[in-house]
């Protein structure tokens, strides 16, 4: 019975044996699989899905022209300038306003409890999907890109806020304290002191934030907030597939050329 | 001496037009780029007001119409408790939607991502075609990816659940490749060294490194579903939205708030499991 092991083997044998716990995150997660896949209701491709399919792969293929290539307000250029702008907008007025939330709701700025509450009111404007702020948005400023600016601008407090609330957290105080032995009036302490430390971090959320506005700019359209959504929507519904696919292609490369230079501002920034 | 190497790095373009300044500092020349603000500042002031003239901006509409604002808010801060049973089937739904949705998602992302890793797939053509796909698949807004599958499947809950899936490829590929390539490869090497086969290297050198993350990732893409499912009924694609259409349509904004404080506590709830979780996993 007595086996020599090697300290390597005896190692081995010794390893955490965690199987019921690696078998409960099985059960649990068939279960949770099984009960979601109530959810499928699957009656196969509708009458007319394949003749859809292969419209969108015929629109994308043959995106139309007149569309892609005009200045009307109607040709896709105009609509993904209003897009970018609605998204341009909205970052920079979100990314504003997130500055004072941030630092109310920051502990090492603010009493616990305070902070705990506009913690809260964070949370409740990241959770409120943005179609629904337009909806309630639209009440208040009628249909439009202004609807969509401003939607943008309360949408972008949630998240901007809680990636500065993060950089925040990390601000190395001590600086504070030399500044103050130095003499150094309030304003200089934040001007020397604070914002050197949060600026690359700030402005490098903002960037993101634009990425992520400029996606959702394109659907805000389908409430009426402007953009290109509305648009594209309609010609969808509406099965004009090479419309479609110009408005789709106008936004691809859209994307594409805006997420090659937001991912490359930010590299340098994280680089500092 | 100094000049003729200084030119042969290439410089950006903005020093060669504002060439930096030349400070001596005690026999030691150092160069002091211009600053680039006053470039940043005239391209955001041009930037804003194009915008502000394009999408019509007007801060005093916004001040003279604020009531309005104030008594939507009112009503959703009153909901109608009422209400309570007939959200709670769309609700399910969309739990349902975002699990499946996420599941397909990342399970079909594994392999794309392992795929598109410039350290694992050596061939550089491949890796690149298969990067500005998924690039192109994460450019695919969720709604628009929905409205078109709910012409395709039909209106319901399989159509959401597409749209779900797509979204979470999309972004759990793309945080996979990016965490794949900076796996530590040394393990890898040396069990192709001691003769194993690539697959069986890759298995149990590569692998148990990646694991973690991919959870992780697929945690953080569940948590972003619950949103994103929230308003896919918004083009007919099921769960949640369809109610929110609803109680928009009609003016109930107390139903609408009984509608966001569910979503409110579901979110809050699947958040912090999620998150506990991934620092777990961590």
């Amino acid at each position: 019975m007595q086996k020599t092991l090697n300290p390597i083997e005896s190692m081995y044998e010794n390893r955490p044996k965690r199987w019921w716990i690696y078998t409960l995150t099985v059960l649990l997660f068939a279960v949770l699989l099984g009960w979601s896949s109530s959810a499928i209701e699957f009656r196969g491709i509708a009458a007319k899905g394949s003749e859809v399919a292969y419209g969108i792969i015929y629109g994308i293929v043959h995106p139309d022209p007149n569309l892609l290539f005009t200045f009307s307000t109607e040709g896709v250029p105009y609509l993904l300038l209003e897009t970018v702008a609605i998204a341009v907008l909205g970052t920079l007025i979100g990314g504003l306003l997130a500055v004072p939330f941030s630092f109310l709701a920051s502990e090492n700025v603010m009493p616990k409890w305070a902070a705990f509450i506009v913690r809260a009111l964070i949370l409740m404007i990241r959770t409120i999907p943005s179609l629904v702020w337009a909806l309630v948005w639209i009440r208040v400023t009628g249909p439009g890109p202004f609807c969509g600016v401003v939607t943008q601008s309360i949408c972008s407090i949630g998240m901007i806020s809680k990636m500065y609330i993060n950089a925040i957290a990390d601000l190395d105080t001590r600086i504070l304290e030399s500044l103050d032995a130095v003499g150094c009036t309030t304003f200089q302490k934040i001007r020397y002191g604070i914002l050197p430390q949060l600026y690359a971090n700030f402005v490098s959320t903002i960037i993101y934030r634009f990425d992520i506005n400029i996606k959702d700019a394109t659907t805000l359209g389908i409430v009426g907030a402007g953009g290109i959504g509305a648009a594209l929507i309609q010609c969808i519904n509406g099965r004009r597939w090479s419309m479609v696919g110009a408005f789709l292609f106008g936004m691809i490369i859209l994307m594409l050329i805006i997420d090659f230079f937001s991912t490359r501002v930010r590299k340098k920034l994280a680089r500092g | 001496m100094f000049r003729k190497q200084s030119s042969e790095v290439k410089k950006p373009l903005f020093d060669r037009i504002f060439p930096p300044r030349t400070i001596v500092v005690g026999g030691h020349t150092v160069e002091k780029p211009r600053s680039r603000m006053w470039l940043i500042t005239l391209g955001l002031v041009l930037a804003v007001s194009v915008s502000v003239v394009l999408t019509k901006f007007d801060i005093g509409l916004l001040i003279r119409r604020f009531y309005q604002f104030q008594v939507i808010l009112s009503k959703i801060f009153n909901p109608k408790w009422s209400y309570f049973p007939k959200v709670l089937d769309p609700l399910l739904d969309t739990i349902k939607m975002s699990v499946l949705g996420s599941v397909i998602g990342s399970v079909l992302a594994l392999p794309f991502s392992i795929a598109a890793s410039a350290n694992i797939i050596k061939n550089n053509v491949i890796v690149a075609i298969l990067r500005v796909l998924l690039n192109i698949v994460r450019t695919l807004p969720t709604l628009v990816i929905a409205s078109i599958s709910a012409l395709m499947f039909g209106l319901g809950t399989f159509a959401g659940t597409v749209a779900i899936s797509i979204f979470t490829f999309g972004i759990v590929s793309k945080m996979m490749y990016e965490s794949i390539e900076t796996v530590d490869m040394g393990a890898f090497e040396a069990m192709e060294a001691l003769g194993s086969t690539k697959f069986r290297a890759f298995w149990s050198s590569v692998f148990p490194q990646i694991l973690p993350t991919y959870l992780s990732h697929c945690l953080y893409s569940f948590e972003i579903n619950i949103r994103a499912a929230s308003i896919l009924g918004y083009v007919g694609a099921g769960g949640l939205g369809i109610l929110i259409n609803d109680r928009v349509g009609f003016r109930d904004y107390e139903g609408l708030g009984m509608v966001l404080i569910t979503l409110f506590v579901v979110v809050l709830i699947i958040d912090n499991t999620s998150q506990y979780l991934r620092r777990k996993l961590s």
